[in-house]
């Protein structure tokens, strides 16, 4: 198969614009990414592996896919939740809501990571009440959410909850009632209308929804700085890692932990495609 | 390639700039965070100087940010004519790309340090744990909080200063020193990025017990959160901070700002610049201007970095690099 097939299209100007589109993707993608690849080959092999698998590196990658797996499975639920309610229901105020979808796209994510532990903090609004410190914890020992790896998977939820309702509340829209009027005339329960009507459906956009939710999370550093923490070995993130070695001016270690989380991501990116890819074609209706 | 793409755009710009300012000469002071009143006020002073000299118009421009983010934009080709820091550290980095000369230090008065600092101690009001020295600071009820040595020079400072009193302690050795921080690091419940985080952390969520931070930020922290009635306690000894300045070799005689650049460092030295410093609760350099005022910086003993730990390289090498005192004290636990 030739690298760009070429097929005759009604619109003119394909090739221009795929030129562009490649020019464009390299500039603005391509070449930052080749330049940490760049920046690590600097390093021999022992210095990368020794870089990159340091006990405080390898509990940090634990701490940072574990959170990010857990928000990001979470905000499938509430967010698919969300856009159902969105779509489906009229009420007052149902325009102000789906606006405030929007906020964590918007907001400063140092500003929701300020807010979000002024919260949870033992002195917080929230914090007053579930923190071990709280002065009216409501909990025999208490739940510590600011500075704890609860706090991690608070703040990553909080920036990926909008990536789910946005991928998937369009092809809710699409989806017409009346197939599920169909299927419960046909006899299927409402439990059954859900699973194998509804889900399969939506189950591509989910995972879409899903996989941008998880890839945010994975780098995000602004919000979760402020309410982790920052322990050593315990609720100390992958980015904040990066950022260490940046500080102590160790541009190659930090290019290298950096490139071994661009690899795991993109890993879990094209397995979730291809994931999407196979559902796409075995869960048609 | 690219930084040079990059610089090369950036002299482009540059040139550009000044010569479409119709020639005024303009310096660029990078600096860190916590010191842009300071400059405002000394950038001033100096102009007021420059001109009774008869200097020819001068502009100055102000940097500021997270010390090593400003250093890398100089190594990375911002054209700054100075750069002024709160550790040799940040400047020793300008030395690998030739940026500065190898004997910076010498071609300024007191090491090329016109004022410094101290860490000191801010507790909670009315002090109810009773925190008055850095022994009190590894008692198991005691929570400290201190931003993260490897991102901040707060942070650095903080904990060399407990070793460094551990070490001088009777009988004090290395392991002694080594415990000390131990234990202190095992009090401390948040490790912030940086300075203003740890502030955040011990003032608006009423983390810790007791918060370490510079000396000139001590009046600032209290008067910000007045109503929460902080106090200082100055513990028997700590270190001393030196804030180290320079100007850059190969910026200014890119853009012929060298004798401008020289005057407003030495300038830094002079009675009235230190006047100022110590308006900005800096301990200024001049004993005349510090013995003026005495009542604002306590009269303890500070140890420098280089009496403890023989400078700076090696303190970092030895303490805050992968696998250094630092991360064994995390990794063991």
């Amino acid at each position: 198969m030739p690298l760009l097939r070429k097929e005759r299209s009604a619109l003119p100007g394909l090739n221009l614009s795929l030129g562009f589109t490649l020019f464009y993707l390299g500039l603005i993608v391509l070449v930052p990414l080749s330049a940490a690849f760049l920046k690590t080959s600097g390093m021999t092999w022992n210095d990368f592996i020794s870089a990159v698998t340091s006990q405080r590196v390898l509990a940090s990658y634990r701490i940072t896919f574990l959170a990010s797996f857990a928000a990001a499975s979470v905000n499938c639920v509430f967010g698919l939740l969300t856009a159902w309610v969105l779509v489906r229901y009229t009420f007052p105020g149902r325009r102000l809501v789906d606006a405030l979808v929007d906020l964590p796209f918007a907001l400063p994510t140092a500003v929701a990571g300020i807010a979000l532990t002024a919260i949870y903090a033992k002195n917080g609004w929230v914090g007053q009440f579930v923190d071990p410190d709280g002065a009216h914890r409501l909990l025999p020992h208490g739940i510590k959410i600011a500075f704890s790896e609860i706090g991690i998977f608070v703040a990553l939820t909080f920036i990926g909850l909008p990536f789910v309702v946005r991928t998937v509340q369009p092809v809710l829209e699409e989806l017409e009632p009346e197939l599920e009027e169909a299927s419960a005339s046909l006899g299927a329960n409402r439990w059954q209308t859900i699973t194998r009507v509804i889900l399969p459906q939506l189950f591509p956009a989910l995972l879409t929804g899903f996989a941008l939710s998880f890839a945010r999370a994975l780098g995000e550093y602004g919000s979760v700085v402020f309410i982790s923490g920052n322990m050593p070995m315990k609720t100390e993130i992958t980015p904040l890692l990066i950022i260490t070695q940046l500080e102590q001016y160790q541009y190659a270690h930090a290019t290298a932990i950096a490139v071994v989380m661009l690899i795991a991501s993109f890993t879990l990116l094209l397995l979730i495609n291809l994931l999407q890819k196979w559902s796409r074609r075995y869960h048609r209706v | 390639m690219k930084t040079s793409f990059f610089r090369g755009a950036l002299f482009a710009g540059a040139f550009l700039g000044t010569s479409l300012l119709g020639g005024a000469a303009e310096l660029l002071n990078v600096s860190y965070d916590v010191t842009r009143e300071f400059y405002k006020d000394f950038n001033a002073a100096f102009l007021a100087h420059w001109k009774a000299q008869g200097g020819e118009s001068l502009n100055i421009k102000q940097s500021h940010g997270g010390s090593s983010k400003q250093v890398r934009s100089v190594i990375d080709g911002l054209q700054a004519d100075v750069v002024t820091m709160n550790q040799v550290l940040d400047i020793e980095q300008l030395l690998g790309p030739k940026l500065i000369a190898p004997d910076w230090q010498s071609r300024l008065p007191n090491q090329s340090v016109p004022y410094t600092s101290t860490i000191l101690f801010i507790v909670r009001k009315g002090n109810p744990k009773g925190i008055k020295d850095w022994s009190d600071l590894v008692r198991s009820d005691v929570k400290t909080i201190i931003p993260n040595p490897k991102t901040s020079g707060n942070g650095r400072y903080s904990y060399l200063a407990a070793w460094g009193y551990a070490l001088r302690q009777p009988g004090g050795d290395e392991a002694a020193a080594r415990e000390f921080v131990r234990k202190l690091f095992s009090n401390v419940p948040v490790l912030d990025a940086g300075g203003r985080g740890a502030t955040t952390s011990f003032a608006r969520n009423s983390i810790g017990d007791v918060l370490l931070t510079f000396e000139n930020e001590v009046s600032l922290t209290i008067r910000e959160f007045e109503s929460e009635g902080f106090e200082l306690v100055v513990p028997t000894t700590s270190i001393l901070a030196e804030n180290p300045v320079v100007w850059v070799d190969k910026v200014v005689e890119r853009k012929k700002t060298a004798a401008q650049a020289k005057a407003y460092l030495e300038f830094l030295y002079s009675p009235e610049a230190q006047e100022i410093a110590a308006k900005h609760n800096f301990r200024p350099s001049d004993p005349a201007v510090l013995a003026r005022h005495a009542d604002r910086f306590p009269n303890i003993p500070l140890f420098s970095v280089a009496e403890v730990f023989g400078s700076w390289a090696e303190a970092q090498k030895v303490h805050f690099a992968d696998g250094g005192i630092f991360d064994q004290i995390y990794e063991k636990r």
